[in-house]
């Protein structure tokens, strides 16, 4: 990697002395080059993108960069009573992430050009003869293919994710909350200030409440995962048994949960727990109880609850996994291990269960990041509560930091410390993945099962 | 011997027979519960301490077809995202997984893995930012629909990972021999690979299908306020965490059935291919 940039750097200078004219006056005018040759198609569209560039940065890119330092001085402010709009600090830092992103691209462009150039160079040194305008447009269907196919899912990728992240990830450096929101108030750089505050254990501190949350995030992803795993697993052997009948139609049964949406099947399970529900409303008339079971409302009770709700909607999923790979192992080891005596238990121990770990355990690793991030069951379920007095910032006990992380967005308004919690979640989750997968025995030893 | 498999075998059908009522009591209830009428003359629409309606009604239906809900407009809303999403994603899923599986470039590794890291970020992070992209084109609110199919499409190319898990397993000597004829990479995706991965895209575009009758967050967020751009998940989850007191639980029950029947139908009808799908990504990882 270091050393393409190394090679790419010296290619400029090399160029410029090699290079004859047409090489040498399209590093000013992007594309001349190409243009001089006959290469009007790849010319002209480094021309347009120089224009364009220029543009850009003239009409924007330089006011919103200048103001980047301080996301904005003007307060929005009334002369008389007329209000005055001053500078929006969202909209400065926004344009100014983009305005950096846009000069690297066309430092890039930049070089793109001076490569192309130069190789054209060379070719006519060596007599080699040019492509032509259409072999040039024809080859984004043959061997530039990958071009073609990869620039729109880029480009969406790029402003739906890419500039979204790092906008966020630099809101977590500024003090953006209900009592600086743009464009009324500016907002500006703190620094480290939250992530102090997120580790700070005094009164002003969230520390307490984020490691309270972190931790049931990391119980919840664990018995979420694995509970469901073991007993999916234990699912799909029962009904791949011998002498078992209606396989198809068990199997059926257990992947009505997937097929119907998610929002009817858990909110309708919610209200079947809650007080007045009916789970408490039959115990109650059968006097089994006297008072509703308070599932919803006692934290223990909740976090046990969702556990258990879960594994009605994660059983079938691994039920359907497990089923297929069940079919692979080979039968006549099963059939040399009972000729050997084993039971049923011992061949499940020793031949089924580390082929199933084997094969899953990459599988395994993105069920535990994608429950570390599980926010449909827990927020149609609980929306997180029951909240606690002992919590900061409306957590409740359920509550993942995903789903913290979402109050924190939409009823708090505290964009500061959301991108903090957002910025935890992803450096949670790529520690688990990283250090997860390279224990895996799949990963250490590839050879393993084959 | 055998008198122990046969005993075996009742247990293992006792435990199949509780797992299937668990599994079937909450889609029966809310079948049943969505027969119990709203009006208080008939019977009470909230929550009550029985399962079987004591007069079968289809007010609550009748209900949803009225114009006092916008329920019918929700639901074409959540057809027309679904649908739209569907094609959009599938034919972006195959063009990424294509370029990544069968192409060389430069650079192609460390996409996969700058991909890999951006998964990793949660979703919600980056709300406020789209929400605010999205006003800029005016796709709130009222242009809502646009606005989440937009968002749905634009960073579907990340969820490649099946799909070019298919890819892979199509050998290249295929490909190779296509090019000695002179066909070009173009011709090749379009004429061959795509006609051999049926399966492969009837998982994708059903995965993709159904996501969007889901999608409560996003959607409210975009939506918010403007009652005739919710999509189902929008609309309803409103009945039951406000209003259920008044009644509206039954008639979140009707909803439910209505919306839960064709996505089940749909997924019934390919599970075949979702479990090749879902098995496949699986054992890749």
């Amino acid at each position: 990697m270091g050393k393409e940039i190394a090679n790419a750097f010296k290619e400029i200078g090399l160029a410029f002395k090699d290079g004859g004219f047409k090489t040498r006056i399209s590093y000013l005018f992007l594309g001349l080059g190409q243009i001089l040759r006959g290469q009007w198609l790849k010319g002209i569209s480094f021309l347009a993108l120089e224009a364009g560039f220029i543009f850009y940065m003239i009409k924007y890119g330089v006011s919103y960069l200048s103001k980047l330092r301080t996301l904005g001085d003007v307060e929005t402010h009334k002369e008389g009573r007329i209000t005055v709009y001053g500078d929006n600090s969202f909209l400065i830092l926004l344009f100014g992430v983009l305005t950096i992103i846009i000069i690297f691209a066309f430092i890039f462009l930049w070089w793109l050009n001076i490569h192309d150039n130069y190789e054209m160079d060379r070719f006519a040194k060596i007599g080699k003869p040019l492509k032509t305008n259409k072999q040039v447009f024809m080859s984004l269907f043959d061997s530039n293919f990958d071009k073609t196919l990869l620039f729109l899912p880029m480009a969406g990728i790029f402003i739906f994710t890419v500039l979204p992240i790092i906008f966020m990830i630099c809101v977590a450096f500024t003090n953006y909350d209900k009592n600086h929101q743009a464009p009324t108030n500016l907002f500006t750089w703190v620094g480290l200030e939250n992530f102090q505050k997120i580790i700070n254990f005094g009164s002003a501190g969230f520390g307490s409440t984020f490691f309270r949350v972190l931790g049931w995030t990391l119980v919840w992803a664990f018995f979420a995962t694995f509970i469901d795993y073991f007993l999916g697993l234990a699912v799909a052997i029962l009904i791949n048994k011998k002498g078992v009948k209606f396989k198809k139609l068990w199997r059926t049964i257990l992947v009505l949960t997937i097929a119907v949406p998610q929002f009817v099947s858990l909110l309708y399970v919610m209200k079947l727990f809650a007080n007045d529900g009916l789970i408490n409303g039959w115990l109650l008339k059968l006097h089994l109880i006297s008072s509703p079971i308070q599932f919803w409302v006692n934290p223990v009770l909740a976090r046990i609850t969702i556990i258990g709700v879960n594994v009605w909607i994660g059983i079938p999923y691994l039920m359907l996994i497990a089923t297929g790979l069940l079919m692979n192992i080979p039968e006549d080891l099963y059939e040399s291990a009972k000729i050997d005596g084993a039971t049923g238990w011992q061949m499940f121990k020793s031949i089924t269960l580390p082929y199933m770990l084997f094969v899953t355990g990459p599988f395994l690793l993105t069920q535990f990041t994608n429950n570390l991030n599980n926010f449909n069951v827990i927020f149609l379920l609980t929306q997180g509560k029951p909240q606690s007095m002992s919590l900061a910032n409306n957590a409740g006990s359920t509550d993942l930091l995903v789903t913290w992380l979402y109050k924190m967005t939409v009823n708090e308004t505290n964009y500061r410390m959301a991108a903090v919690i957002g910025i935890m979640v992803f450096i949670v989750t790529a520690v688990v993945s990283l250090v997860v997968y390279n224990m895996l025995p799949s990963v250490k030893d590839e050879e393993g099962f084959q | 011997m055998k008198a122990s498999r046969t005993a075996s075998n009742i247990v293992a059908y006792i435990i199949l027979v509780l797992i299937s009522i668990i599994w079937l009591f909450p889609f029966v209830g809310i079948v049943l519960q969505s027969f119990r009428s709203y009006r208080p003359e008939v019977e009470y629409g909230g929550m009550v301490d029985y399962l079987i309606p004591k007069t079968f009604s289809l007010d609550n239906y009748r209900f949803l077809f009225s114009s006092q809900t916008n329920f019918v407009k929700w639901y074409g809303n959540t057809i027309i995202i679904a649908l739209v999403v569907a094609v959009i994603q599938t034919i972006i899923v195959l063009c990424v997984s294509y370029a990544l599986s069968r192409m060389r470039f430069k650079g192609r590794t460390l996409l996969m893995r700058f991909w890999l890291i951006l998964g990793m970020f949660p979703g919600f992070l980056t709300m406020i930012c789209l929400y605010f992209l999205l006003k800029q084109f005016g796709l709130t609110q009222a242009g809502a629909v646009p606005g989440l199919i937009l968002v749905s499409c634009a960073s579907s190319g990340m969820g490649y990972y099946v799909c070019k898990g298919f890819f892979d397993t199509i050998p290249k000597s295929l490909d190779e021999a296509a090019r000695l004829d002179g066909a070009s990479r173009a011709r090749i995706f379009l004429t061959m690979t795509i006609p051999m991965s049926k399966p492969i895209i009837i998982y994708t575009a059903l995965v993709a299908f159904m996501g969007p009758w889901c999608d409560y967050v996003f959607a409210s967020y975009v939506a918010f306020g403007h009652d005739e751009s919710y999509n189902v998940a929008v609309g309803m989850t409103r009945w039951v965490w406000t209003n259920d007191y008044q009644g509206y639980f039954t008639r979140f029950c009707a909803g439910g059935v209505l919306v839960a029947i064709p996505v089940t139908i749909l997924f019934m009808a390919l599970q075949r291919y979702y479990v090749e799908g879902v098995t496949g990504g699986a054992v890749k990882g």
